[in-house]
């Protein structure tokens, strides 16, 4: 039988930086071997464990990007160099695209931070990268200077009170852009909603779409069934977080609901 | 090709492979894709009257030899449980066990009565959790009268609905506790539930690895312990039971069929094996019937010469 184990590892915190208001990156010097788009889970002794995805991976080192918005990333948040943290993984599946695609990357809120690994690896696949990043107002956008100076990549921004980039919704630059430009395949991380449209404008056009799907996960390896989505019981811990829009098509709850650590549905806001 | 379809208190299962509770099994999709996957029968994560919380997370950590959890029995309660079990009913490709779990005989006794008008095959009652002690105390499956009691008190209740119990590892003598049981009027039995609790120290921190700090041991390792135990049971009371515990391959099934087990649980071998474990159990036994000339797989059950 396979040797198999799930147990953290501990690693020290080399670096944080603050990224934006309320979201920091935390780098670790441990070789993760993560592909973009996995992620692992974080734990932080007495606290809890959460998924995280990989926001960047060199092979030496790999770093983590967080938002504040519970307990535990709170918790995490308030970490200093120097500090402690457990680490299992990497979990799940990939984006997937070919040497020299044309890639277009949607990117909502923190779910920029997966999109920003993905970058890196297919700039040095020479992939030309259109990165659209959409955040509520300029302070919430994540590694702007840092994507404007990576090669063969362009960043598209669109905020919500127009403090940079375009005012309004970054489907209509997005939705121009896939139009007016030769595009091999979409990958979006972000809110849900925002998703589900990026995968009808991306179906529409006859464009393949990968979308990162947010579920309440437990295990992280297909075991506890928390993070199952309806009706096909697909687990997002092992048949994503990375999945084909088509597939998603057949998951009835994706945009309308997910559930949550009791196995209650919660619904969206639309 | 052996007959591998197995009778278990009325309903026929197609291969005696069951989903073990607690492992996925939170919703009717899940169901529906464990059985596409190969199992025979399905049970439900333990379902409570009222919503239940389970314990922070980490809940689940493995080794190749064991996995340990405290996931700590969170369930929506009676109204979700409700819509899944309806929903599953409407193609219902396997029969479906409901697990049950409360707090006090109180509980107890009120879920199972909402369950009877359910469209479920068997009724389980979960008396053996080791990862809710700290809020309840010692489980009812480890003292005999407690079990008993439990036992007469659903059957009042559950109409014609057979009830089998999760029997506990964590016993002096499993076999008083089961005889017990019987003496209520059980119909049969699952066992066994968890070990433990167990704890693992992360030697870094020196600190538990599990939120709740210890937590239940399933896996390869404890499978000798559950075939020794089903075998107790069964020479015991002779009522048919669903062996459970690290059943792995289907040598292990085998195995533990011929310890005296009707049905076969698997939960924690998800993990070592995938999903569709129970499709390669199957097949497994399948090649061992017919390289044995077993014909009907019911033939084994109970037949170790000890």
């Amino acid at each position: 039988m396979e040797n198999k184990t799930e147990l953290p590892i501990i690693l020290e915190i080399k670096k944080i930086s603050n990224d934006a208001e309320g979201i920091k990156t935390f780098y670790f010097d441990h070789t993760l071997n993560s592909k973009p788009g996995q992620f692992v889970m974080l734990w932080l002794p007495g606290v809890d464990e959460i998924p995280i995805s990989v926001s960047v991976d060199t092979g030496d080192t790999f770093a983590l990007t967080i938002f504040s918005r519970g307990e535990a990333s709170d918790a995490i948040c308030g970490l200093k160099e120097g500090d402690k943290i457990g680490i299992r993984g990497p979990y799940g599946t990939m984006f997937n695209y070919s040497e020299g695609d044309n890639l277009v990357l949607v990117g909502g809120g923190y779910g920029a931070a997966p999109l920003r690994y993905l970058a890196y690896e297919a700039s040095k696949k020479n992939c030309q990268v259109d990165f659209m990043m959409a955040a509520k107002t300029k302070t919430k956008l994540l590694f702007v200077n840092e994507l404007r100076a990576m090669k063969n990549v362009t960043l598209h921004i669109a905020t919500s009170d127009g403090s940079e980039g375009v005012k309004g919704h970054i489907n209509e630059t997005f939705e121009k852009f896939i139009k007016e430009n030769k595009v091999d395949k979409i990958m979006t991380c972000g809110p849900e909603l925002l998703m589900k449209a990026v995968g009808e404008i991306g179906d529409k056009a006859g464009i393949q779409t990968q979308i990162s799907v947010e579920r309440y996960m437990k295990c992280g390896f297909g075991v506890c069934g928390q993070c199952v989505m309806d009706p096909l019981g697909i687990r997002t811990c092992v048949s994503g977080p990375v999945m084909n829009s088509k597939v998603l098509n057949m998951l009835e709850e994706f945009g309308k609901y997910h559930r949550d650590a009791e196995g209650k549905k919660q619904y969206f806001n639309n | 090709m052996a007959n591998l379809t197995v009778k278990y208190l009325g309903a026929e299962f197609k291969n005696p492979t069951v989903l073990a509770s607690g492992i996925t099994g939170v919703t009717a999709a899940t169901w529906r894709s464990v059985v596409n996957s190969g199992a025979g029968g399905i049970t439900t994560k333990s379902i409570w009257l009222n919503e239940h919380k389970g314990h922070k997370n980490p809940t689940i950590i493995t080794t190749e030899h064991w996995m340990m959890n405290a996931v700590g029995l969170p369930d929506a309660g009676l109204e979700k449980a409700k819509q899944e079990i309806e929903d599953y009913n409407k193609t219902k490709p396997a029969p479906l066990i409901a697990s049950v779990a409360g707090g006090t005989m109180d509980e107890f006794i009120a879920i199972a009565e909402k369950m009877k008008d359910l469209p479920i095959d068997i009724l389980e009652i979960n008396i053996s959790c080791p990862n809710v002690e700290g809020e309840f105390g010692l489980p009812f499956a480890c003292v005999a009268p407690d079990a008993k009691k439990v036992v007469e008190e659903v059957k009042k209740v559950s109409g014609d609905k057979p009830v089998i119990v999760k029997l506990s590892p964590n016993v002096t003598d499993i076999k008083q506790i089961a005889n017990a049981c019987a003496e209520g009027g059980v119909d049969g039995f699952c066992l066994i539930n968890t070990l433990g609790p167990g704890l693992f120290i992360n030697i870094e921190t020196r600190t538990p690895v599990l939120a709740n700090k210890v937590g239940g041991i399933s896996g390869p390792a404890i499978k000798p312990l559950a075939v020794k135990m089903v075998h107790d049971v069964y020479k015991a009371t002779k009522l048919p039971i669903i062996g459970t515990g690290g059943i792995t391959t289907g040598r292990d099934a085998i195995e533990i069929m011929m310890a005296g087990a009707t049905l076969v649980g698997i939960g924690s071998a998800v993990y070592y094996r995938g999903l569709d474990v129970f499709r390669k159990v199957a097949n497994e036994m399948n090649e061992w019937c017919d390289k044995n000339g077993v014909k009907d797989l019911s033939e084994i059950i109970g037949t170790v010469k000890m």
